[in-house]
């Protein structure tokens, strides 16, 4: 955090938090937080003719923990088409050489989200064995406030806790290993599908059963949401549901949505769902087959829009060469099978599996077009943009450094039209999908409230992001876009958004001009939940740890303090 | 160690001496030139296609030479280090001496000729990748090292002599000829393309079978060849109702 006042005068603001659109106005700051006002002495920062935003939040993001790092042990091919090995920054003293494209080193990672004005990112999937590795990784990363979420949904406690349907003991080992691992909240990953894997089976529908475990995908799912709300945790469920990218899989998709039906978030977070189901594009598939693949984005939003107490993020697909990596182990290997490309995977003893296989997402093949339309419809379909976040699933739909293109193609038709007519088949790519009979165009308001203020609000961090009120941390992105005069090429918005003209966090200016010019304050943010001691969760964890279930003592599981050096620490307390 | 990877016939086109010894190349982290190194003498033609480059002196710690030219020519009256070629289009390199690992790495097209040895990795795909040399000759008089056509997908390469391990290894299309004897693992993964072994093999890979004997002629040599098709523990693809397989013509013992 920095001392001193700073003042942002005269730019366009868009805060979707206090309603405003486009209005000018100065942003006042003083120690690192946002003020009403600060003195005559302030240093001022010109953002006149440019659009005024809180630093951005990423609500999912794959940026460390062991499958990245095996994704870039894999992928040294990744780091030579980058073709950012020598920067003209890392040459200058203090700064660090950038290297890869979609699995990014570490450096490159803070520096592309900084660039971008975002301030915050939530690693979407940690393996509760190997958090220690991920908060090394994440405290490498420098510049952005990063948080990370533990797999549960496959978790060999969970499911024999929620099999005999005890939640109170499903929510106490979820508070133990929250703290354990310096988590944040409970992520879902094909429940049950990964632990099939271990049998070499998957769980497809959600009345699948789980081998051994003899629990449902469904009976996961809702479990998980009972045991969340009785913590009253600051994020939702975070959700990756089964049967991912398989043709028809939309009504399943549905039918896991159907499951946040009748509860009602219960927090002092200001958060109102209870479900975010994480990069919808994948699961918004109809047809039998790839033959009569097609796009249910208007089905499934049509779901969506009336749920109140589920938020989703899109998961587009960007259209690159990308490496996909998920906890999704059996996808993994069937889409291994598909492409036939390099596969890895690994099992996480009694937690989760993870897969890697590079991808490409190539405009000229037709399910990849009309994936790459599924993603943007879902955000064109949207009525409440609040609980509709932008995202690529990065790596797996494209790199997050693709956000500004995907907001190009939001927020204007032509270029939508445009990428549209490059493709071989658009005739094919249009009869599959709803896209061309779609004219909207998101504003900068709306993609505020799906970058800013609602992924801030789904993960029960609206007091201190996503919105410039007083009290809140004062992260400014500055983008050199007009307001009143909004460029007709759409080229010129991804241009703005890709590289901030400023971007200050905690009060510090981190980019200047697109580029970097500090490594700023980064901080690891984790849930810490004080709840009475429950003897039963204590000694089954004690005992898979001595009883040789798990291979390692529990002395070494815990993430130690010294690999998160800078906590920001959310106290939750359950009463008895 | 000097990355020209200007030194091209692209890069030269449209310059004077002055200007082409301004190019710009890396000795590790550090910008250089390529008059740093060289001095040059003479100016670029008009376009690629009318730039012949000769270097004359040692260059086997040069990298890069002619890598993603795409026309023109490049003669080097000696060795050369890594990447010569690599990502190649188009026009002609002749190298007088050895070559050091990755000639022709990913190319294209065009022609890459050594009149000495070559070290690993002829024609290779990149470390990682999956796409490897796609068009064009590489024609290597002396012998070569191992991994030679990795994931090769089309054009040619003609060993003159002995190659060590691993010929088309993951290949899925193209042509290697070895025209003298093979340590082993030949063939190994491979889906789909051809190998011609004019020596001898001295391990066979397992997955291998002989279906036939045939004559052939293949680079003027006149023959009859063992008939292998493979690697049978590998996935293939169907044409016309038929699976294709890799083949694998070895030089039947008179």
């Amino acid at each position: 955090m920095a001392s001193g006042e700073m003042i942002v005068k005269g730019g366009f603001i868009i805060d979707p938090t206090r309603k405003i659109d486009g209005d000018v106005g100065d942003v006042a700051i003083k120690d690192g937080k946002i003020v009403d006002k600060v003195s005559s002495s302030a240093k001022v920062i010109d953002a006149k003719g440019k659009i005024v935003m809180a630093g951005a939040v990423d609500v999912h993001s794959h940026v460390a923990g062991p499958k990245v790092n095996a994704g870039r042990l894999m992928r040294p091919e990744d780091k030579f088409i980058s073709g950012f090995c020598r920067s003209g920054m890392a040459q200058k003293n203090g700064y660090r050489m950038e290297s890869g494209f979609s699995i990014p080193s570490v450096f490159k990672t803070g520096y592309d989200y900084a660039r971008m004005g975002y301030t915050f990112v939530m690693e979407a999937a940690m393996p509760p064995l190997l958090a220690p590795h991920t908060h090394e990784e994440i405290h490498d990363t420098p510049i952005i406030d990063e948080a990370a979420l533990p797999v549960f949904a496959n978790n060999w406690f969970v499911m024999d806790y929620l099999k005999k349907g005890e939640v109170e003991n499903t929510a106490s080992y979820i508070a133990w290993l929250l703290k354990a691992t310096k988590g944040y909240g409970v992520k879902l990953v094909n429940p049950g599908g990964t632990a099939a894997w271990a049998w070499g089976l998957n769980c497809l529908s959600l009345n699948d059963p789980v081998p051994f475990f003899e629990i449902t995908p469904a009976e996961i799912i809702k479990g998980l949401i009972e045991a969340n709300e009785y913590l009253g945790l600051p994020h939702s469920i975070h959700l990756h549901q089964n049967n991912l990218g398989n043709p028809g899989n939309y009504p399943d998709t549905i039918a896991a949505l159907k499951i946040a039906e009748g509860f009602k978030a219960k927090n002092k977070f200001g958060r109102e769902s209870v479900m975010h189901s994480t990069h919808l594009q994948f699961h918004s598939y109809g047809g039998d087959g790839w033959k009569d693949f097609c796009s249910k984005a208007k089905e499934v939003m049509d779901y969506v829009n009336k749920q109140k107490n589920i938020t989703i993020d899109l998961g587009c697909v960007t259209l690159d060469e990308t490496t996909t990596m998920t906890a999704d182990g059996p996808f993994e290997h069937h889409l291994h099978g598909l492409n036939h490309l390099k596969w890895t995977n690994v099992d996480v003893e009694m937690e989760t599996a993870a897969g890697v296989v590079p991808y490409i997402y190539d405009k000229n093949v037709l399910p990849n077009a009309i994936q790459w339309a599924t993603g943007l419809e879902l955000a064109l379909f949207a009525k409440d943009m609040d609980r509709t976040f932008i995202t690529t699933d990065h790596p797996n739909a494209g790199p997050f450094t693709r956000y500004p293109r995907v907001i190009k193609w939001l927020m204007s038709r032509k270029a939508r039209e445009a990428t549209l007519a490059t493709m071989k088949n658009p005739d094919k790519v249009i009869n599959a999908t709803y896209i061309n009979g779609i004219d909207r165009e998101l504003t900068l308001f709306e993609i505020a409230q799906m970058t800013r203020s609602g992924p801030a609000k789904c993960l029960g961090l609206s007091s201190v992001y996503g919105g410039l009120a007083s009290g809140m941390n004062a992260d400014v992105g500055i983008f050199d876009l007009n307001y009143k005069d909004m460029p007709k090429d759409a080229e010129k918005i991804e241009t703005a958004l890709q590289r901030a003209a400023c971007f200050i966090k905690g009060g510090e200016v981190i980019v200047r001009d697109g580029e970097v010019v500090s490594h700023g304050h980064k901080k690891t943010v984790w849930v810490k939940v004080k709840i009475p001691e429950n003897p039963q969760v204590t000694r089954d964890v004690s005992q898979a740890f001595t009883h040789g279930t798990y291979t390692i003592d529990i002395r070494n599981y815990p993430v130690r303090e010294y690999l998160a050096p800078h906590q920001s620490i959310i106290d939750v307390n359950v009463e008895a | 160690m000097f990355e020209g990877y200007s030194i091209t016939p692209d890069a030269f086109a449209g310059k004077n001496a002055a200007q082409i010894a301004a190019l710009p190349g890396h000795e590790g982290k550090i910008h250089v030139t390529i008059g740093d190194f060289f001095e040059v003498s003479g100016n670029g033609g008009e376009t690629a296609a009318d730039t012949d480059i000769v270097i004359t002196g040692d260059c086997t710690r040069v990298k890069y030479i002619g890598a993603r030219m795409t026309a023109g020519t490049v003669t080097v009256n000696g060795n050369a280090d890594m990447y010569v070629g690599g990502w190649m289009k188009g026009g002609k390199i002749h190298i007088k001496g050895n070559m050091d690992s990755f000639c022709g790495i990913q190319m294209e097209g065009g022609e890459l000729l050594c009149d000495g040895d070559a070290k690993n990795h002829v024609g290779c795909a990149y470390r990682g990748d999956w796409r490897g040399m796609k068009g064009g000759t590489i024609r290597v008089k002396g012998s070569a090292g191992n991994d030679i056509g990795t994931f090769m997908l089309g054009g040619t390469i003609i060993i003159e002599k002995d190659a060590f391990i691993h010929v088309s290894t993951h290949a899925e299309g193209g042509t290697v000829v070895i025209k003298g004897d093979v340590e082993g693992r030949v063939g190994g993964q491979m889906v789909k393309g051809d190998m011609y072994v004019l020596g001898k093999i001295k391990f066979m890979m397992p997955g291998y079978k002989k279906v036939d004997t045939v004559e052939k002629e293949i680079d003027g040599v006149k023959a009859t060849f063992d008939h292998y098709i493979g690697d049978l523990g590998e996935r293939h693809p169907k044409s016309k109702g038929q699976v294709v397989y890799a083949n694998l013509y070895l030089k039947a013992v008179a």
